[in-house]
């Protein structure tokens, strides 16, 4: 949707890691595109004054689950992609586990298309490593990615065969994919419910061992460096992982990772009380683990922020904890929450945008993740002094299913620009 | 439950004993109230000691098995629950395979609650009737010593009983192949050893803990035999504790396994004794919860 209006943003922290820019300064949007800014104010100009506010590239959200197809009553593209939206998010990545699960070129394009008539934000489709994620044959990788996949992944249905690995790494590098690993060994975290450790004893739950995780990372180093293809490791959750992953990278291998909000801000502390709103897979883990992540995020072992967006209604959280989903939701809380990491002194702003919005775009191929003269048009605009209590009545998502409830957040988008196009304003 | 808690409990307890060896076993106190005995797994005695107990005391009560519900007809828990609220019991007494499923209810009910056995977290009622057995054969809890042998990590027992007799004061020592521990559990205040032998060297109190054998999904040991043979509770291991050691087991008891009949069935043992005060206890516990308006125990 283009707008034959100029909008003119104004006086904000322009906060541009791309262009090395940190400085106040004006963003003018036409067409969809930043331009130049002009010399004067015409009355064609939709002005914003953004004192006090800061100006970054629109945020990328690469690990998001919509639920459409097929779990609509959890989540659609459109409710979905109004709380990305709400959070500052300009686009998101879709996991392929909808039903069907999104393994060939029409269920791509039906996101796609959906995402065009309804969508707040650009939806970047993630397609299945395997068919039907079943983990036995290769989805149509080609098909996929001409219909406009950018990556793939069975999710949380980890590939365990191994030679499958391999070969989904060597066929989506082919193809120009990226292949995303949830790193996950069945057989060691096989019905659990929480970390493994003091809590899960306490509580009388199975616990899922830090191993389960890391065995999974090491495999995928291995493979990587085997076939050379680039791999992204998701939601990492342990310290284990995250030293595994910093040391190939040293090495070379062509690895990136993310880490959650959820697993740099609460620990398995969070589950007591059995709270299934606290369940999730990975799992919280131990104070350490929580340190080394943030560790991770300073040091540049994690190159992304993502959510792991996961709605749930109440049928699959109101449960008993241990058959209860596993899950939370995290779009509208995961920038003040990151926001927190500045406020800590663990990471400048610039390592914020490029967490939140540069390395994504990198990471996935796409457009954004920059204000240069001539880019798209997604901008996000921050108030970092904004305080709100994360309400359930607040949540746009139709997922309610947060740790967060009833915090108090700083640090909220006041501002949404899609391809020029105003998707959330609190202004 | 604090200490205090605890001695009241099983002070009420020992007054109800004498109840049970009466010819007319049947006192009025709970006259009129409504219990649901709400059993979601296989139980034999905890479910007949309730049941038991709220009849010696008058009460009317009322059972539902996993196989009788209609979680069988895809009810929740939540909704099983608030019906049987809709019908005004005074108290439910749920056994659950999920941990943490009492607490569960008591966020969605307003009936008291008695946890029966939750999944692998607790079995208060069992602990208890533990502490009372030992407590009548040794006066005090506080500075036994006390071993418990075999599965520490899916036992409820163990998990109630390392609280329970921690608290009281006792030294409580656990062991066991390291299939059958979970971490941390000196956070809980058991001390972790690594041989029977060494668990059980001048123990008061000897518990065996049963092998659950319906557990498939998991190696943990190789053989039964294998198991008794190098943790099960026999006389020539049992020379390590102290000579009148009391020899305890929540039941059922795989004969054999665990421990071997002689044991079992000979000196020392108050297994039985244990089921017996279950009902003085479980008396106990209808009576503070029922007798005290709103209260709550889990």
């Amino acid at each position: 949707m283009t707008s034959t209006k100029i909008t003119v943003l104004q006086n904000g922290r322009v906060i541009d890691p791309v262009s090395s820019i940190d400085s106040i300064g004006d963003i003018w949007i036409e067409d969809g595109l930043i331009i130049t800014p002009g010399e004067t104010l015409t009355e064609d100009c939709e002005v914003f004054d953004l004192q006090g506010k800061w100006i970054v590239p629109g945020l990328i959200d690469m690990h998001v689950h919509l639920r459409e197809p097929g779990e609509e009553y959890k989540e659609t593209i459109e409710s979905g992609t109004r709380a990305a939206a709400a959070g500052g998010f300009t686009a998101v990545a879709c996991m392929p586990n909808t039903i069907p699960v999104n393994d060939c070129a029409s269920v791509t394009e039906f996101i796609l298309k959906t995402a065009k008539n309804k969508g707040f934000t650009k939806v970047y489709p993630v397609g299945a490593i395997s068919k039907g994620s079943q983990g036995i044959d290769l989805a149509e990788y080609g098909e996929m990615k001409m219909s406009g996949a950018v990556a793939v992944t069975d999710g949380g249905l980890p590939v365990l065969d191994s030679q499958l690995m391999r070969r989904a790494m060597e066929y989506a590098g082919s193809h120009g994919l990226l292949v995303i690993s949830h790193p996950e060994e069945i057989a060691l975290s096989r019905n659990g419910a929480m970390n493994e450790g003091v809590v899960s004893t306490r509580l009388g739950l199975r616990g899922i061992p830090v191993a389960a995780e890391a065995v999974m990372v090491y495999r995928e180093i291995a493979l990587a460096e085997l076939t050379g293809q680039r791999t992204h490791i998701a939601h990492v959750s342990t310290a284990a992982a995250t030293d595994l992953i910093r040391q190939a990278k040293a090495r070379g291998v062509k690895m990136t990772a993310e880490a959650t909000p959820h697993h740099f801000t609460l620990t398995e502390e969070a589950v007591a009380d059995y709270n299934t709103n606290a369940k999730m897979n990975p799992p919280l883990r131990a104070e350490e683990d929580r340190q080394a992540i943030r560790k991770g995020l300073q040091d540049g072992t994690f190159d992304a922020i993502a959510t792991g967006h996961a709605p749930h209604s109440v049928l699959e959280k109101e449960l008993e904890f241990d058959q209860a989903a596993n899950g939370v939701i995290g779009l509208e809380s995961s920038l003040a929450l990151s926001l927190s990491l500045v406020r800590d002194g663990l990471i400048d702003v610039m390592r914020l945008v490029d967490l939140m919005s540069v390395a994504p775009a990198r990471i996935l191929k796409v457009a954004g993740g920059t204000l240069a003269v001539g880019s798209v048009a997604d901008v996000t605009v921050i108030d970092p002094d904004k305080e709100f209590v994360f309400t359930k009545e607040s949540i746009l998502s139709k997922g309610k299913n947060s740790p967060f409830l009833d915090w108090k957040l700083q640090g909220k988008a006041v501002l949404t620009i899609m391809g020029g196009r105003i998707t959330h304003s609190e202004i | 439950m604090s200490v205090a808690d605890i001695f009241h409990i099983l002070d009420t307890a020992i007054s109800f004993k004498e109840i049970s060896n009466r010819s007319i076993k049947k006192v009025p106190t709970l006259k009129g109230k409504t219990i649901i005995n709400f059993f979601f797994e296989p139980s034999t005695r905890t479910r007949l000691s309730f049941e038991i107990a709220a009849k010696r005391m008058s009460a009317d009560t009322f059972g539902i098995t996993a196989s009788t519900s209609s979680a069988k007809k895809g009810e929740t828990l939540i909704d099983t629950a608030r019906n049987l609220q809709a019908m005004n019991p005074d108290l439910i007494i749920i056994r659950h395979g999920s941990s943490g499923a009492p607490g569960l209810l008591t966020r969605h009910i307003d009936a008291s609650i008695i946890n029966a056995g939750d999944g692998t977290h607790q079995h208060p009622s069992q602990a208890l009737l533990d502490m009372m057995t030992v407590r009548e054969h040794k006066g005090s809890i506080e500075g036994l010593k006390v071993a418990l042998v075999g599965d520490i990590a899916h036992s409820r027992v163990a998990h109630s009983n390392i609280l329970g007799f921690t608290k009281m004061g006792a030294d409580v020592r656990v062991a066991g192949p390291a299939t059958f521990m979970v971490p941390h559990l000196d956070l809980l205040g058991a001390r972790v050893c690594s041989t029977v032998e060494e668990a059980i060297t001048d123990a008061d109190v000897v518990m065996a803990l049963r092998i659950q054998k319906e557990r498939q999904d998991d190696p943990l040991i190789p053989s039964l035999r294998e198991y008794a043979r190098f943790y099960g509770i026999n006389r020539s291991r049992l020379r390590h504790a102290k000579p009148d050691a009391l020899i305890m087991h929540p039941g059922p008891i795989n004969r054999g396994v665990e421990m071997d009949p002689d044991v079992a069935d000979g000196e020392g043992s108050v297994i039985l004794e244990q089921v017996t005060n279950g009902v003085a206890v479980r008396m106990a516990l209808l009576y503070l919860v029922l007798g005290q308006e709103g209260g709550r125990a889990e």
